[in-house]
């Protein structure tokens, strides 16, 4: 029945004979496995259509979906994270592959009459294949995707004369946006994949109309392409597929940064590594000589490669040729080297590299949490106090404040500080700090400011050294009570199990410490002349205080350098929030997997 | 004939919608109005450049957004009442230029561009074709600072302005 149906479908398609010929292919001298390369990368070919019909199937390519539904295969999908990552992998190793297959042409000479078409249609599809690695590079729509395709599309406007033209018809209008990702995705999975494989049909039938170029020489008889040949391109296909699956586990899938955002810096941008050498040679080139590198002499060593069926007629050509191939290797691999080591030794680069980590896992956690609204992930971020909030502080406070001894990312400031460290603030151990006379005094308090000689520095130093063993537990008291008022997520627990404490401490503000003869707390006092610590620290005291610490509450007059950030309109009422919130360590969090609003806001 | 018109026709159709984009080029001016930045007074005195995000509604296509960053700028005081304006992208290939307050120039991460504190080029052998892009600067209502936000094609040494 079976061979009945083959056999009249034979009759109808003439399978069979399509079938031999695919199989029964001479192979001169025997199965060998330095014919396996081709056959490696029409299998990662099949990987990566594959692969990325399925991801086409949750990708959606705009700017405010492209960062989410990428992340929402990555993190969220059944096996999302792997078939990125194969996908991410074998691209990578397609370019490997096409250098050795490249190697074994050129060694071997099999690029020498008649199989001049084989080489050139090979080359096309490197070309068509780096298109494919460019554009895809993009599609995630994530900072290091966002700004390293800047690069490289700012070096389609070089062209002389129809630069910005051709820039335009690549990013689909004058900035990126929404059409640069939909043009893109259609380069990426369409026209360049249906060229790759239009190529690779020509460069297959070519190939099989010369056959292989046997390496001479001939050690055994020839074989048939089947079983022999079969089996080592079987095995060395596994072998790649062995490789990716490794590196895809080992990273757990491929990188996705923060969501693209063109108000943001990101310094840790880089193409591909094996775009490395090409992103090093442009440091060399100085001014108007960037075309020079970018493109001419890329244009003229491709050229050369080209013209390599022409020159290898000659028997210097050949060696012409394989010296030229080793050179450009060597040349390249150099210049990887050079960026790799560039930015190894580079501090600022090794710091982006580890803050665009920090953020990439802190969008996920806010969007595993609140999930993403429909203007996208990037606005999670400018509204998350923990990511804005260090940024904040060291553009317009850490001139005079500092966090932990620096400018609250991680950086160091040249001068001195000359304003209280904020690292703590309001926690018990840093009031603490404000009533001890050692510390009240110091950079880290009052030490740099107009007060350092003030008041409550004068009062601690002078009062609290001769203060008794009833009156030093009161003052421990009032500590705990004042750091309450501030209701910090990190203490709630804290301030819940020391409610009587607190209550006593209340009271011995205006009785045993006698802090009400300068400061007003929970109740009107004409003769306060300090700020009011009514609800000290807490978000709404802080934000009023930020907003203006000339105000008669706070500084008064007094005030010492310390801007109106609100009622100058340095900052607006959201960002000042975001300093409070984040100096207070009011943030969402991933609690058990199960997400909550820190502090109950 | 008849088969060149039966490909022409889709063709040209095709044609049209992938060449959108170059059609409108240089109709994109309006864009790029005056957007207020800051306020005098977050610009430091003694002449630091300060970074700011340039808000402003954002036209993408089919979207049009309000407030939000579509860019940014570092402001330098240069007088009490004189702010110089610098684009953040560098003009060799657009990456986002850093403020390094340590050697008072700033630097671009990708291919090591150096520039003056105004933005001018600091080396003969820097990448970058010309300094970064200075733009416009109004000081408007007392103390409000806006500019003129504007991007410029990389790797000229002419600025010119992409529309």
């Amino acid at each position: 029945m079976k061979r009945h149906f083959l056999g009249w479908l034979d009759d109808r398609s003439g399978w069979r004979k399509l079938a031999h010929e695919a199989l029964y292919e001479n192979v001169p001298g025997g199965a060998r496995w330095r014919y396996v390369w081709g056959s490696t990368l029409v299998f990662t070919f099949v990987v990566q259509i594959l692969t990325g019909l399925f991801l086409w199937m949750g990708y959606a390519p705009s700017a405010t979906t492209a960062w989410e539904s990428v992340n929402y295969i990555q993190e969220e999908m059944w096996g999302g994270w792997l078939l990125r990552g194969l996908h991410h992998f074998t691209a990578q190793s397609m370019v490997v592959l096409m250098v050795i297959h490249l190697m074994q042409v050129v060694i071997d000479g099999a690029y020498k009459a008649p199989r001049e078409l084989n080489f050139w249609t090979g080359v096309v599809l490197m070309l068509l294949v780096l298109g494919l690695s460019l554009t895809g590079y993009l599609l995630p729509w994530d900072q290091k995707g966002f700004w390293a395709s800047k690069v490289a599309t700012s070096l389609a406007g070089l062209v002389p004369g129809v630069g910005s033209m051709v820039q335009q018809f690549l990013i689909g209008g004058p900035d990126y946006g929404h059409h640069t990702l939909t043009r893109f995705f259609a380069f990426h999975a369409g026209f360049l994949p249906a060229m790759v494989a239009a190529v690779l049909g020509v460069h297959l039938y070519v190939f099989r109309r010369h056959g292989i170029k046997a390496r001479d020489p001939k050690r055994r008889p020839d074989v048939g392409f089947w079983p022999d040949q079969i089996f080592c391109d079987a095995v060395a296909c596994l072998a790649v597929l062995g490789a990716v699956l490794t590196l895809t586990v080992w990273h757990r899938g491929a990188e996705l940064s923060g969501p693209a955002d063109p108000s943001e810096p990101y310094p840790a941008a880089r193409p591909e590594w094996y775009f490395l050498f090409l992103f090093q040679f442009l440091k060399y080139f100085p001014g108007h000589w960037e075309i020079v590198g970018a493109l001419v002499i890329p244009g003229v060593l491709l050229g050369v490669f080209v013209l390599m069926p022409v020159l290898g007629r000659w028997e210097l050509g050949h060696r012409f040729n394989v010296v030229f191939l080793f050179s450009i290797l060597a040349a390249a691999g150099f210049l990887t080297w050079r960026a790799w080591a560039e930015d190894r030794a580079n501090p600022g680069y090794q710091l982006a590299v580890t803050r665009a980590a920090g953020e990439a896992a802190r969008v996920k956690e806010l969007a595993s949490v609140l999930g993403i609204p429909s203007s996208g992930a990037v606005t999670l971020l400018r509204q998350d106090p923990l990511t804005e909030g260090p940024k904040l502080f060291a553009r317009h406070c850490a001139t005079c404040h500092r966090f932990g001894g620096h400018d609250g990312m991680g950086g160091t400031v040249a001068d001195a500080a000359s304003a209280p460290d904020l690292k703590g603030f309001a926690t018990r151990d840093w009031i603490a700090g404000t009533v001890d006379p050692e510390r009240v005094g110091s950079v880290h308090y009052f030490g740099g400011t107009k007060f350092k000689e003030g008041k409550m520095v004068r009062w601690t130093r002078r009062e609290v050294p001769k203060f008794d063993a009833v009156q030093r537990e009161a003052l421990v008291k009032v500590v705990e009570a004042l750091s309450a008022e501030a209701a910090l997520p990190a203490q709630a627990r804290l301030d819940a199990d020391g409610a009587v404490r607190i209550e006593e401490g209340r009271k011995a503000f205006d009785g045993v410490v006698k802090c009400s003869e300068c400061h007003q707390f929970r109740k009107p006092n004409e003769d306060a002349t300090g700020p009011d610590l009514t609800g000290y620290g807490s978000r709404s005291w802080l934000v009023d205080f930020i907003a203006n610490p000339k105000h008669d509450r706070f500084y008064g007059k007094r005030n010492d350098r310390m801007p109106a950030y609100g009622d100058e309109k340095i900052l607006d009422a959201r960002a000042i929030g975001l300093v409070a919130d984040w100096l207070r360590g009011e943030w969402v969090r991933a609690t058990n997997g199960v997400g909550s609003l820190a502090g109950g806001r | 004939m008849l088969g060149a018109i039966a490909v022409l026709v889709p063709a040209s159709a095709a044609l049209m919608v992938g060449l959108d984009p170059v059609r409108r080029r240089g109709r994109n001016v309006s864009t790029f109005p005056f957007v207020k930045v800051a306020t005098l007074e977050a610009v430091p005195r003694d002449g630091t450049p300060r970074k700011f995000a340039v808000v402003a509604d954002k036209i993408d296509a089919w979207n049009r957004v309000p407030n939000v960053p579509i860019g940014a700028v570092y402001l330098r005081r240069v007088e009490e009442r004189k702010v110089v304006a610098i684009q953040v992208l560098c003009p060799h290939a657009g990456c986002f230029v850093d403020y390094q307050p340590e050697k008072k120039s700033f630097l671009c991460p990708c291919h090591n561009s150096l520039f003056g504190v105004d933005g001018s080029i600091q080396s003969a052998d820097s990448p970058s074709p010309r300094g970064l892009d200075v733009l416009e600067v109004e000081l408007r209502n007392r103390n409000e600072v806006w500019v003129k936000f504007q991007n410029f094609e990389a790797g000229r040494k002419e600025k010119v302005a992409v529309v």
